[in-house]
């Protein structure tokens, strides 16, 4: 603020001021609702995962292995040429141990999420998953982890048909 | 080869920012629009184009936010757009601003953005949701402060940075924001209360947050014929920038914001800028989280990559530092109404030039100065340079 003005316009209002009704307001909750078709290169990727498998698209021109797949590579700005199926273990890019729920709830469990770059995909071509069976702790960058998926019969072509992400050592026959 | 025109800010308007005003958008719009003419010594009839920048529908639940918001931002009967990107809005409006000024179609820009996030409740947090790809990631539950937590891990992870270093912002820039008279969240905190705030999503507490706020801003730009008329110390838009990346955050690498180097590299070969740091006086970086501050330092090539958090230990963005860095408060100190907050950055520049800061003045009589805001789905960087 400029010290040559001396006022500045706002009135606040706490919370409870709507909750409770001490000022005039009007409520209302939005009842629409979505159904996005997953697209040409994400039907098949939603497939794919109903059969436990991870797909990604090529670029014969950048090279680039690219999961999520992409009917067209945003760098050459032309078709991709190919599908290939990438490994459904990774490497942890990145990661956060959340105490958040979507709408800001708190949780008492917390729920660990992270950026996964996949085996066989291009360099930080990774995708967001849910770690499991791990102990907030015990999480490292650059750890290995592999898919826990859904049993076939549970699937239904989603992102959630892998359950979580678990570390590879624990991974013994 | 840019614009044809040299364009000024001749006058800025600013509201209180907090969690809740009872002030409707359009009527902050009104407020901050009105400070500005007023501060401009010019009149509505005066302003030939309006442009408002505001973020997402989703927070007021209007649709078509930009013609609802129109008449109170000034733009009835006027050639009016809405401009919208994200986080980066609020420095993205005055670049659209200039350019209707620098085209030459216009002698001057009323350039007003609002927002008003307490409308929806009981937290905004849940309309962000709607920002994530509904097939790949809506289904894990996202929560905005994820993608956050992600790439500050990482930042801190590639080059080894404690959160007692990140933690210093959110002390300077609280305690910035008690010299500023619209502050929200203004407070002398220590590094150990960031530290034992609540845990959000790790490694975000509750202190590295900027609030949810309401409040606007609001610039008037005007050719450089007209500025002359209506003021002895404009202050000129020298350099624009802005680029954007693509919506899939997870396939590049955090740690670094090339998308922000490409608009700030934008905006320095227009200002003829050469060397950043010694050349820009003073800085508003983007700071919703207080880690965006040193990423976004580094992206805006202030210093070099993993640098920042050395130079804020060693005081240099304090405001009487040698490079002083959000000395209004900024996001964490004053609030963040998404594209007021951006907006405020650069009245706060405008302020800082003309030496009207009062007790926020930063020393050395500052000639070159730069904001810059972030956003979409960490994709966007939108960066001003303005001179006096």
């Amino acid at each position: 603020m400029s010290e040559k003005i001396k006022h500045y316009s706002g009135e606040a209002l706490k919370s409870a001021d709507i909750e409770e009704g001490r000022v005039p307001t009007e409520k209302c909750r939005p009842k629409a609702k979505f159904a996005w078709s997953a697209g040409m290169a994400m039907s098949r990727f939603l497939e794919e995962l109903k059969n436990g498998k991870i797909i990604a698209t090529t670029c014969n021109k950048c090279k680039r292995i690219m999961v999520p797949p992409r009917i067209y590579c945003e760098n050459c700005f032309k078709p991709t040429d190919g599908w290939t199926y990438v490994k459904d273990i990774g490497t942890i890019n990145t990661y956060s141990v959340s105490y958040l729920a979507a709408d800001a709830t708190r949780l008492k469990e917390p729920i660990i999420v992270a950026i996964i770059d996949l085996d066989g995909a291009s360099e930080s071509m990774g995708i967001i998953h849910k770690l499991g069976e791990i102990d907030p702790k015990e999480v490292k960058f650059g750890m290995k982890v592999k898919a826990v998926w859904k049993p076939p019969e549970e699937r239904v072509g989603a992102i959630t048909d892998i359950k979580y992400f678990k570390p590879i050592k624990e991974e013994k026959p | 080869m840019f614009g044809k025109k040299r364009v000024a800010i001749v006058g800025a308007g600013l509201t209180l920012f907090r969690r809740r005003l009872k002030e409707t958008g359009k009527e902050l719009s009104y407020e901050a629009a009105k400070m500005a003419l007023d501060a401009a010594g010019m009149e509505l009839r005066d302003m030939k184009s309006v442009v408002m920048g505001t973020a997402p529908d989703a927070f007021d639940g209007v649709h078509m936010k930009g013609e609802y918001l129109a008449d109170g931002a000034g733009a009835y009967h006027k050639p009016y757009t809405r401009v919208f990107v994200g986080g980066g809005t609020g420095v993205f409006t005055p670049l659209a601003g200039w350019w209707h000024v620098a085209s030459g179609q216009f002698d001057t820009c009323l350039v007003v953005a609002e927002e008003k996030m307490s409308s929806c409740y009981p937290h905004p947090q849940y309309a962000f949701t709607t920002i994530f790809d509904p097939i790949l990631e809506r289904p894990l539950g996202m929560n905005l402060i994820w993608i956050f937590a992600l790439e500050m891990h990482r930042y801190m992870h590639k080059h080894n940075i404690k959160k007692e270093q990140i933690a210093l912002v959110s002390v300077k820039n609280k305690r910035n924001a008690l010299d500023h008279p619209c502050a929200q969240l203004a407070a002398n905190i220590t590094v150990e209360d960031v530290l034992s705030s609540e845990i959000m999503a790790w490694p975000v507490q509750r202190l590295d947050v900027s609030p949810t706020s309401d409040g606007a801003a609001a610039l008037v730009l005007a050719s450089e014929d007209v500025a002359k008329e209506v003021t002895d110390n404009p202050v000129w838009i020298d350099g624009v920038g802005w680029c954007i990346d693509s919506t899939l955050w997870t396939n590049r690498d955090l740690y670094y914001p090339d998308y922000v180097e490409c608009a700030a590299r934008m905006a320095y070969k227009m200002a003829g800028i050469k060397n950043p740091p010694k050349e820009i006086d003073v800085a508003e970086p983007y700071d919703p989280f207080d880690y965006k501050e040193l990423h976004h330092m580094e992206g805006l090539l202030l210093c070099k990559k993993g640098e920042a958090p050395k130079l804020t230990a060693e005081g240099v963005t304090q405001r009487d530092g040698d490079l002083p860095i959000n000395p209004s408060g900024g996001l964490l100190g004053v609030g963040n109404p998404i594209a007021a907050a951006g907006l405020m950055k650069v009245c706060e520049i405008f302020w800082q030039l003309r030496g009207e800061a009062g007790k926020r003045q930063i020393p050395g009589d500052p000639r070159t100065g730069l904001a810059q805001a972030w956003g979409d789905l960490m994709q966007y960087g939108s960066v001003i340079v303005l001179r006096r």
